[in-house]
């Protein structure tokens, strides 16, 4: 993944890529610029001897939405994130409402989501989340997974339903403009970060793996 | 591969001191034209098809994701957070660049692509998935495939 790995390991070829983590190929949406990418790569298998690392010089285009992130907000306009948390678990439901038709409009575009591992409707995931924080002893809702797994498969489709949604509007297909909209914009991300909080000191147990380091990037914290 | 100076510094740090796994000899063998070679993917995102048992936390293992496999039906189950999958979202062949794989065979840059790829879950001590990458190695063998792309996450 970083080139210190790899100039320690020595693979018998590979490609060094300047793109930031979960974008290996680049750019989405850009058949092109990922083709060469491939080709640089495939193109490793010439090489007389090895081991091989090469640098692959192209970088994300200066310029494009991909990188000047600068300045953006997301265009979906949702009510103010309330400031008592009294109001989150209505205030949540509410928000989701707002989201769904961008994030129908993006299934439609790109004819694919990502949502699903949970295998909950994204209402009940976002109910299942706010039960949990009301009373950690809830129950899994679906009985033949544990708690633990359950909330995180949970927080992840609400994440990516929320994800899918923003960045289908235009200038937001920078994963950091998308980012910083979740974390800092939304109810999800103000109820995320209080279950951080919450859990956070929670030792030896999968929530607090989960508050610590399973739902929010570090570059957030 | 990133750069390691756009990476957070806890998870730069922690990255930086990871213990590598050395190898007393450097395997490298030449192979035929590009043309002539069926490529599979091998990736560390813990993709998986919508009806696959999910990978969990800390899973060493693997999933097979047949080639007509519709990107709808691909979900990611890796567990950390400390990368980017709105690019996923966006378009499945940022990290698993299936389609593009099919397009260089059109163009005859390369010869064909394999009917199964594979995916782990990346983050593991590499020696955990000894055995799912010799097993996933004798697949492939099985289909002729003689390259594998590796797309790390």
């Amino acid at each position: 993944m970083v080139r210190l790995h790899t100039e320690g390991i020595k693979p018998p070829r590979a490609l060094w890529v300047p793109f930031e983590l979960g974008r290996p190929l680049g750019l989405p949406n850009d058949a092109e610029f990922q083709k060469r990418v491939l080709r640089a790569c495939l193109g490793l298998l010439d090489a007389e001897s090895g081991p091989v690392l090469e640098d692959y010089l192209e970088d994300i285009p200066a310029g494009s939405a991909e990188y000047d992130f600068t300045g953006m907000s997301c265009p979906i306009d949702l009510h103010p994130v309330p400031s008592n948390d009294s109001e989150l678990t209505n205030s949540l439901v509410q928000e989701i409402g707002q989201i769904a038709p961008w994030y129908e409009l993006a299934v439609d575009q790109r004819k694919r989501t990502t949502v699903g591992i949970s295998e909950l409707d994204i209402l009940d995931a976002a109910r299942f989340l706010i039960d949990f924080i009301e009373d950690p002893s809830s129950p899994s809702p679906r009985p033949e997974m544990e708690v633990g797994p359950m909330l995180k498969h949970t927080c992840e489709d609400l994440k990516a339903f929320y994800s899918e949604a923003a960045s289908a509007q235009p200038g937001m297909s920078s994963s950091l403009a998308v980012e910083n909209w979740l974390w800092n914009e939304t109810v999800l991300g103000k109820v995320l970060w209080n279950f951080r909080e919450e859990h956070v000191d929670d030792s030896d147990t999968y929530i607090g793996y989960l508050a610590k380091r399973g739902l929010i990037p570090d570059r957030q914290i | 591969m990133a750069r390691l100076e756009d990476i957070p510094e806890g998870e730069r740090e922690m990255l930086k001191a990871l213990p590598l796994p050395s190898f007393e000899t450097t395997p490298f063998v030449k192979g035929k034209p590009l043309s002539q070679r069926r490529v599979s993917i091998l990736s560390t995102a813990a993709l998986q098809k919508r009806t696959d048992k999910v990978f969990y936390r800390g899973e060493a293992g693997y999933r097979v994701i047949p080639g007509d496999t519709a990107s709808n039906d691909i979900i990611m189950a890796h567990g950390s957070v400390n990368f980017d999958r709105s690019g996923f979202q966006q378009d499945l062949n940022v990290c698993f660049p299936l389609e593009r794989l099919h397009e260089l065979v059109k163009e005859g840059f390369i010869g064909s692509v394999a009917d199964f790829h594979y995916t782990v879950q990346g983050g593991l001590p590499p020696d955990r998935n000894e055995d799912a990458a010799r097993q996933i190695a004798g697949l492939m063998k099985r289909e002729g495939v003689d390259t594998v792309l590796l797309v790390p996450i």
